[in-house]
């Protein structure tokens, strides 16, 4: 995005109020359609945040909680490896690349929740499918913002890593991967808020464990505080992790 | 043009041995037939199906809702893009807001919307414009960024209104980049719905697959799926070779 270039007086105050005003604005919007639902459809922001202190209190929430982490840090795990692996390889064969990157925007485009019961069918019900549900989610974005950064890799350095006759393992440690870390860090992000989706998507639909069986839970038995909290809290984490990767990636391209 | 014409050529094998081996798979039994079925199966149980017309119903019910979503959320997110574009003050403010939406994992709130618009096709609808609305008002705001200042002094010059400035130069000039924002929308509204239709609706393609797996009917489901995967890929490769075209010739001209 292009920051606009007329006002360069001060950056990060005014980034800071902005976002201030823009938490601001938003928490306004939730009370008004709080005050057009009513209380059966959604709870107000008071009442979500008490009931999430409340939540936070009691050794079951904590519980889904681990649930829901311990299922996405194995998908993001996995997803970032086979990534960042595969768009490194097919990066550096421009044929092997040129040929699976169309299928891989494609797989990105299909609604994958449609493949979900082939994934309950081979995993079972529990940890495995959700991990993999997130993976599905995870992986393709990682792997093409690899492969597109390795595909605009200065060519000076492919050839000088030819030159020196530098094997293909020795020359994606020591010359393509730590070129192409900025994009790589891009992908995460992106990969990061994906995984999540997916494994939330996952416990939603089939699961007796998490936060996302928490959200639809709270629906089913008519406890709409429950769900606000859960997804008040999802939210913040997820703007918190991705506010975190976004410093990350900026610091990243700004050395360069 | 050959090396091309070899890169397709081994896509398509690909694909192709990629079928061929699910075929091999569940003919030879290594897999049980109640985990996958062969696709030559999945083509002839969607055929009947669609011969029949039970899944009629359906499909247009999943499509329907998916029209109104693409169609409110280009309108919407091309209006607000606009209006965003022309307040660079706003637009500095939402900023934060654009950079962070898409890390929120928008289908927790479609039990919200449930709640608040019944169980039918509304909830659905905001659902796949929460997904696509901010694609678009990204998009426009990118194609009217990237108009070539020459027009728009060139607009000036002829003393243009502000209307026709709009519809003769700038327009044309960001049309491939909003067909990029309505590629996005309507991936993101079929992605949208029917992952709705999958958690919790009462009918739609989404619903179906759901349904005739909860009843262990395995060929309906995988026909299902089978029509979907090949009805949004469809799509998506239409618009890109469209796509592909017109920045082409923006690029040429």
């Amino acid at each position: 995005m292009s920051a606009p270039s007329s006002l360069p007086a001060a950056p990060s105050r005014s980034g800071l109020l902005d976002g201030a005003i823009t938490i601001v604005v938003l928490v306004g919007l939730w009370q008004a359609l709080h005050a057009y639902a009513g209380d059966a459809a959604i709870a107000s922001p008071l009442a979500a945040l008490r009931h999430l202190s409340g939540l936070a209190a009691t050794a079951g929430f904590w519980s889904h909680a681990r649930a829901t982490l311990t299922a996405f840090a194995a998908a993001l795990v996995i997803s970032a490896a086979l990534g960042i692996g595969l768009g490194l390889v097919l990066g550096l064969r421009r044929f092997a690349g040129e040929v699976a990157e169309p299928i891989l925007a494609g797989l990105y485009s299909i609604p994958k929740v449609t493949l979900y019961p082939v994934i309950l069918l081979i995993f079972g019900l529990g940890l495995g499918a959700k991990v993999a549900f997130g993976v599905i989610h995870g992986v393709i974005p990682i792997t093409l913002f690899t492969l597109t950064a390795v595909k605009g890799i200065n060519p000076v350095l492919v050839r000088t890593a030819r030159a020196m006759r530098l094997s293909q393992a020795e020359t994606i440690r020591t010359v393509l991967a730590p070129a192409v870390l900025p994009e790589i860090v891009t992908g995460l992000r992106v990969g990061f808020s994906l995984t999540l989706l997916g494994v939330l998507v996952g416990e939603m639909f089939a699961s007796q464990k998490g936060l996302g069986f928490l959200i639809v839970n709270g629906i089913s038995l008519h406890n709409v505080q429950q769900t606000t909290a859960v997804i008040l809290m999802l939210v913040i984490v997820a703007v918190a992790a991705n506010g975190a990767l976004l410093w990350l990636d900026r610091r990243l391209f700004h050395r360069t | 043009m050959t090396r091309e014409r070899a890169i397709v050529l081994t896509r398509i094998g690909w694909i192709a041995g990629f079928v061929l081996l699910l075929e091999a798979v569940c003919r030879l039994h290594l897999v049980d037939p109640l985990t996958l079925i062969p696709p030559s199966e999945m083509i002839a149980t969607l055929w009947t199906m669609l011969a029949s017309g039970e899944i009629t119903g359906d499909i247009a019910r999943t499509f329907a809702t998916v029209a109104v979503a693409v169609v409110l959320a280009v309108a919407i997110g091309f209006s607000l893009g606009v209006a965003i574009h022309a307040l660079p003050r706003i637009r500095q403010g939402l900023d934060p807001l654009l950079a962070s939406y898409y890390a929120i994992p928008t289908f927790v709130f479609y039990p919200l919307f449930v709640a608040i618009f019944g169980l039918n096709s509304v909830p659905l609808i905001v659902l796949g414009m929460a997904f696509g609305v901010p694609a678009m008002i990204l998009a426009t705001l990118n194609g009217l960024d990237r108009v070539p200042r020459v027009l728009m002094r060139t607009a000036r010059a002829h003393r243009l209104g502000r209307l026709s400035t709009l519809a003769h130069v700038v327009m044309p000039s960001a049309l491939p980049y909003l067909l990029t924002g309505v590629k996005l929308a309507l991936a993101y509204a079929f992605i949208g719905i029917i992952a709705g239709e999958f958690i919790l609706a009462d009918a739609g393609l989404g619903h179906a697959i759901a349904y005739a797996y909860d009843g262990f009917e395995n060929r309906t489901m995988y026909s299902l799926m089978l029509f979907v995967l090949v009805v949004v890929t469809g799509l998506n490769m239409t618009l890109h070779a469209w796509e592909g075209r017109l920045m082409r010739r923006r690029i040429r001209s």
